[in-house]
């Protein structure tokens, strides 16, 4: 036993030593410089340990994601933030809501550029969360084991949507006062069934969910502060426990789906480290492979690296890019801020933001169809997928399976011609209530361009499913036709649609005031 | 203890409901209740018992200047208010799709949100619009007219003064 310091003497030099010995409590391991402390360095780390340890090259290559995931996690980070800045100003009461949002523009230092970054990031959220299940079904990543990992990531585009419904109703200008409006009438919108079956009095869950939601029979005071619980509280909650799983499946699921025969077609691996520097006490790379749906015989994991630094500096990579592209619009382009709202005089033409102009469109042909009954097909068609389609063939790779690169040309086509053609004739012709005055609503409310449209696209995928013999055909052909009805309809809401919703071929033509 | 072995339950040929199961099964069921119950109790504060909304009768003067088939829409109410040979009429400015103001113009009313057409009896002609446009009852005090938005009257129906 060596002899004791003098007790001021030890005192002084635990002193000294405590900036070292912090940092050995809490990082645990050393530097990351050989394979095992590169595994340390991750499973250490609670922040870390929902990566795994070594990653699949496959994994690592640019398209295999195009890192669109990781974009949106970037982009949710940067709204959370700046919004708790915001929430420090903003206040939720109708009479000051919107001069407080002024206040943020032209009196908080910083604020427009916060509120601008906030903005931003949204959109690009909505952006990149479609562009990811667009990548997601392409390369069949949906596929078992992965189904409810699919399921779980719709839950998280419905939730991203209802963030960006519930964030821009906050300021209390005209696009909120009347999307708030619109929103809630289309919770109300059952009430066209129940209203043409004559059972509204006795069973009536939309007046039911629309009174929920404004807190009373109107939009009023009651209604903002349930939007901003809704937008600030509850909904974000919801997005992170969802994220928090979604992550952790990915994990659990065998990491990203990669083709079967990924490690012959990226040969051996060249510039790496060897697998081991350092003898491990105990093996946990293997953790990282035992999950495979194929036990890794006759095969070292050659073909994984450690995700420190590989996989976290592509990550790092993803999140600036995500930073940089969100300040650089939050620079140049100032976040809208309409007019205060004016309960008597919507504006003309009442648009939402672009992401629900495809839905404003489908909502013109039929209120309960085109804002819950189609959606809801929507949601639950995208849901069945990975349930409908169990094939192997293609996984991992892009437009894989049956069909392939073609089958999705095809579809776009048809896609395309599809809905610009029923859009068309629309436009031009009217539709039954212009023909036929008399007609019953339940009648138009079955049979108007949106549900005309699911049912051509349906029978168009169950034609291709019998002919390829194939549901995952069917799937790629149903999807990319769902993918072109969005974006065609989008762009006849944000561009061809003037006052009144009259179709003009371009703004400048819109009658003068 | 049974001698019929083919009534002694086992793994693979188990009771119908064993007395264990059935005492598992009502504690879930006593689990899921109280879940909904608690449910219930949650739903009781968001729902709304009593609503401040701003009164929807009101009493407005028609200008005497107002010509048959003008509109008038008195300043902050969704009514607007017409004088014809008749009698006066109110319809409401609240489009029956989803809730946008319509616009009183030369051929009946059109909605700015989403199209609907409607005509100058407030019926649809075009657009989504399922229901056509409400008219409200109106009673008339001297020179003064009573709008009771809270109570919906057949079309057609006109207070004469």
């Amino acid at each position: 036993m060596e002899p004791r310091q003098a007790p001021l003497k030890e005192l002084w030099s635990h002193l000294r030593e405590t900036p070292r010995r912090f940092k050995e409590s809490a990082f645990r391991s050393g530097p990351p410089v050989t394979d095992r402390a590169r595994s340390e360095f991750v499973f250490n780390n609670l922040f870390l340990h929902i990566h795994p340890v070594r990653v699949h090259r496959w994994s690592l290559r640019w398209r295999t994601t195009w890192g669109l995931g990781v974009a949106v996690t970037a982009a949710f980070l940067l709204t959370l933030i700046t919004g708790v800045l915001l929430m420090l100003y903003y206040k939720p009461y109708p009479d000051v809501a919107y001069q407080s949002i002024k206040d943020i523009h032209y009196v908080v230092p910083t604020g427009r550029f916060i509120r601008n970054i906030h903005r931003w990031a949204a959109n690009l959220m909505v952006v990149t969360v479609f562009l990811h299940m667009a990548r997601v079904f392409y390369t069949g990543a949906y596929r078992y084991p992965r189904e409810f990992n699919w399921l779980v990531g719709l839950g998280l585009l419905v939730l991203t949507l209802g963030l960006s419904f519930t964030g821009y109703l906050l300021p209390w200008d005209q696009l909120a006062y009347w999307a708030i409006t619109i929103g809630a009438n289309i919770a109300q919108s059952p009430r066209e069934l129940t209203d043409a079956l004559g059972i509204t009095p006795y069973f009536d869950p939309g007046g039911w969910m629309k009174t929920l939601l404004l807190g009373g029979p109107e939009v009023g005071d009651e209604s903002l502060i349930r939007f901003y619980v809704l937008h600030v509280a509850v909904l974000p909650l919801a997005l992170v426990v969802l994220m928090g799983v979604h992550f952790w499946r990915i994990r659990k699921d065998g990491g990203l789906a990669r083709p079967e025969d990924a490690d012959a077609l990226l040969g051996p691996p060249r510039d790496l480290y060897p697998v081991f520097t350092d003898a491990p006490t105990k093996t946990y790379h293997l953790a990282a492979i035992v999950r495979g749906r194929s036990p890794a015989v006759n095969r070292g994991p050659e073909n994984t690296i450690p995700s420190m630094p590989h996989l976290f500096y592509a990550e790092c990579a993803v999140f600036m890019l995500t930073v940089f592209l969100t300040v650089l619009a939050a620079i140049f382009w100032n976040a809208p801020l309409k007019e205060i709202a004016n309960p008597a005089v919507p504006e003309n033409p009442a648009k939402a933001p672009w992401y629900f102009l495809g839905v404003q469109e489908l909502v013109s042909h039929s209120a309960f169809m085109g804002g819950a009954g189609i959606p809801l097909i929507v949601i639950v068609g995208l849901g069945l997928i990975p349930f409908l389609d169990r094939e192997t063939e293609g996984t991992g790779r892009w437009f894989g399976g049956p069909g392939g690169q073609r089958l999705v040309l095809v579809s776009a086509v048809f896609g395309l011609l599809s809905v610009i053609a029923i859009e068309a004739f629309a436009i031009q012709f009217g539709w039954l209530r212009q023909w036929f005055p008399d007609i019953p609503q339940l009648i138009i409310t079955f049979v108007n361009p949106g549900t005309l449209l699911v049912v051509v696209y349906a029978i168009f995928s169950l034609g291709i499913v019998h002919r390829y013999r194939s549901a995952r055909a069917g799937a790629v052909a149903l999807f990319t036709c769902f993918l072109c009805g969005f974006v065609v309809l989008t762009i006849i809401g944000v561009h061809f649609r003037g006052p009144n919703w009259g179709f003009y071929w371009s703004p400048a033509d819109w009658p003068k005031h | 203890m049974k001698d019929d072995h083919t009534t002694v339950p086992s793994r693979l040929a188990p009771e119908p409901v064993p007395r264990r199961d059935f005492l598992g099964l009502s504690a879930l069921g006593a689990f899921v209740s109280a879940l909904f119950l608690a449910f219930l109790g949650i739903i009781r504060l968001p729902r709304v018992v009593v609503s401040a909304s701003p009164s929807r009768k009101f009493r407005v003067k028609l200008p005497e200047s107002l010509q048959p088939g003008e509109p008038f829409v008195p300043p902050g109410r969704n009514v607007v208010l017409f004088r014809d040979s008749e009698g006066v009429y109110a319809i409401s400015l609240v489009c029956t799709h989803l809730g946008c103001i319509v616009k009183p113009s030369p051929n009946g009313f059109e909605c700015p949100c989403h199209g609907s057409r409607f005509a100058p009896d407030g019926h649809v002609i075009g657009g989504p619009a399922p229901k056509p446009l409400p008219w409200l009852a109106v009673s008339l005090e001297g020179n003064e007219v009573w709008v009771d938005g809270n109570v919906i009257v057949q079309p057609g129906t006109k207070a004469r003064g």
